[in-house]
């Protein structure tokens, strides 16, 4: 079986064409980044705002409770059969949209609860002490909030985007496009292996990616420099 | 001391959408170059006072002038540039070196990085840190008190003529107060800059302020004296108690020597002066000689030249006199 596994994976011609993984595989990241980009454009500023002004704590909270509570697939479900979408949008039609809400829905929580909670914890006396100097909202938000929340801000969109690409399988189930194609393929025809090698590659996948936004989390930090010039002179 | 006002609250008043009051319909005057401590028990309107001052809270009645300026029709951001500003919890940004903490406002104010960089090394020489040392490294890599030598620094940077504190030297501890104390009381009359000072320690206001400001809860000023008037003739059972029953010896250390107390020093043999004091001093400081010495009396000498002892019974006559002025300036 492993070795089924490992032959189908390493066979060249189950990558290359329009059906191949490598297709599948452009397919859901596109579809990743995409749902992760309208998430993050949609979601951080209202929740950043929010945060800055200490406003609405319970609703930025609850709004990440309600999205856990929905069912992604439930979702997914009625928007590929809903009036939303056309057959021309895309190269994935009715289904690559539907599959784009409802990947955008569930990216949204994790971004703007943590976006809200990291800027509302951000130091109080900090922030007093910017304000009392005299600088304006805008700045206390871009040189003092930002700077100091960015990292569990970005701990939220690394969430999302590996919680998206995981459930952006799922798509294959109203025959949208990515890897889930592979998984729902060996289903079809019986290939209990090329059923186990598409969830490998989902899931190594994940792990690339969240290897990969923690690289980029740990260099977008602005005190990443006073940490290690810290831990270097109590070194 | 020229008696100028710098900062002058008429009627200034706050009370919040639930219908708390946290301060009263108050009247307030600091002159400029004053130092004014604002002192009371916790909820009693002290710290809303100050804010409202730099208007980091908007009062609901009254007026606050600064310099002749009504603040509340100038722009808030703008005032805030103009007045420094120090808090108990220092609020240095932790993200980013000493040095660029303390060139912040002067950035702000538009200097260029080259001038704002030369201004936060004075600044830093002027409260004790050198900036060899001290300028490239991050807020966490100071000590409680160094951190708020830089929150002076940094509230100094843009010279404002006004400084706002709010339990500044609350979180150090002891011995480390007593240091930054004595060094901002220094600092202050060098630079001639007016402070509004808020403490809840009764020891700290008489210490640092040229006169004290008693509020009690709910935001009433109880009373507004110098030290020494405060407490020796404190106005009510309310700032009786709140000076404390040790206010005694507190007198001490802010009533000055007087030459009139003094005894001569006609038939006094050397061996029985212990130290001898300077005729600038204060009575408590007279009396920790004394006492630290053993001795009966203690010499005061003006320069080089001995003008009296001082005795135990010198020191009573001098806390009887000083009462005694203040009531007859009261009545």
């Amino acid at each position: 079986m492993l070795g089924d596994v490992f032959s189908y994976l390493t066979d060249g011609s189950n990558w290359s064409g329009s059906t191949g993984i490598a297709a599948f595989a452009i397919q859901q990241l596109l579809l990743t980044v995409t749902s992760l980009v309208i998430a993050v454009v949609v979601g951080l500023p209202p929740a950043l705002y929010l945060g800055h002004r200490r406003w609405g704590g319970f609703l930025a909270v609850n709004v990440s409770n309600v999205g856990r509570a929905v069912p992604v697939f439930a979702v997914l479900l009625v928007l590929a059969l809903g009036p939303i979408g056309s057959e021309k949008f895309g190269p994935f039609g009715r289904a690559g949209l539907a599959t784009l809400v409802a990947l955008v829905l569930f990216a949204l929580p994790p971004i703007i609860t943590n976006a809200y909670v990291a800027v509302v914890e951000v130091d109080r006396g900090v922030v007093e002490a910017a304000r009392g100097m005299g600088m304006g909202e805008a700045k206390v938000f871009s040189s003092v909030e930002l700077p100091l929340a960015m990292r569990v801000v970005l701990t939220g969109v690394r969430l999302a985007l590996v919680q998206v690409w995981a459930t952006a399988t799922i798509a294959a189930l109203v025959a949208g496009p990515g890897l889930g194609r592979v998984i729902t393929r060996g289903f079809a025809n019986h290939r209990t292996y090329e059923v186990v090698a598409g969830a490998m590659i989902v899931a190594v996948g994940a792990l690339l990616l969240e290897g990969v936004a923690m690289l980029v989390e740990r260099y977008a930090d602005p005190m990443r420099r006073a940490r290690r010039e810290i831990a270097r002179a109590s070194a | 001391m020229s008696a100028e006002v710098m900062i002058r609250l008429s009627g200034v008043g706050k009370t919040y959408d639930d219908g708390t009051v946290a301060v009263h319909e108050l009247d307030l005057e600091v002159q400029r170059g004053e130092l004014v401590c604002l002192v009371g028990p916790s909820g009693c309107g002290k710290s809303t006072t100050l804010k409202m001052i730099n208007r980091l809270i908007e009062p609901t009645t009254g007026t606050i002038e600064i310099d002749g300026q009504d603040v509340t029709r100038q722009d808030p951001v703008q005032l805030r540039r103009g007045i420094g500003y120090v808090i108990q919890q220092v609020g240095l940004f932790p993200h980013q070196k000493i040095i660029a903490n303390v060139m912040t406002v002067p950035l702000l104010y538009g200097e260029s990085r080259t001038t704002a960089r030369a201004r936060a090394r004075e600044l830093l020489e002027l409260v004790g840190l050198d900036p060899a040392t001290y300028a490239d490294r991050y807020p966490s890599q100071l000590s409680g008190g160094q951190q708020q030598r830089v929150g002076v620094a940094r509230a100094l940077a843009a010279k404002p003529p006004v400084l706002l504190m709010d339990e500044p030297f609350g979180a150090v501890d002891p011995l480390v107060r007593l240091r930054l104390q004595d060094e901002f009381l220094r600092l202050q009359r060098e630079l001639g800059v007016t402070v509004v000072f808020v403490t809840h320690d009764i020891d700290e206001a008489v210490r640092l302020g040229d006169r004290v400001a008693v509020f009690a809860t709910g935001g009433r000023l109880a009373q507004y004296d110098t030290p020494a008037r405060l407490l020796g003739r404190p106005a009510d059972d309310f700032v009786a108690e709140f000076v404390g029953s040790t206010s005694g010896l507190r007198r001490l250390d802010v009533t000055p020597l007087d030459p009139a107390h003094l005894e001569p020093l006609d038939g006094v043999r050397t061996g029985d002066i212990g130290a001898a004091i300077d005729v600038d001093s204060t009575l408590g400081h007279a009396m920790a000689v004394l006492l630290r010495d053993d001795a009966g009396m203690v010499g005061v000498r003006d320069g080089a030249q001995f003008v009296g002892v001082l005795t135990p019974n010198g020191i009573h006559r001098a806390l009887r006199a000083a009462l005694a002025e203040m009531t007859e300036a009261s009545a």
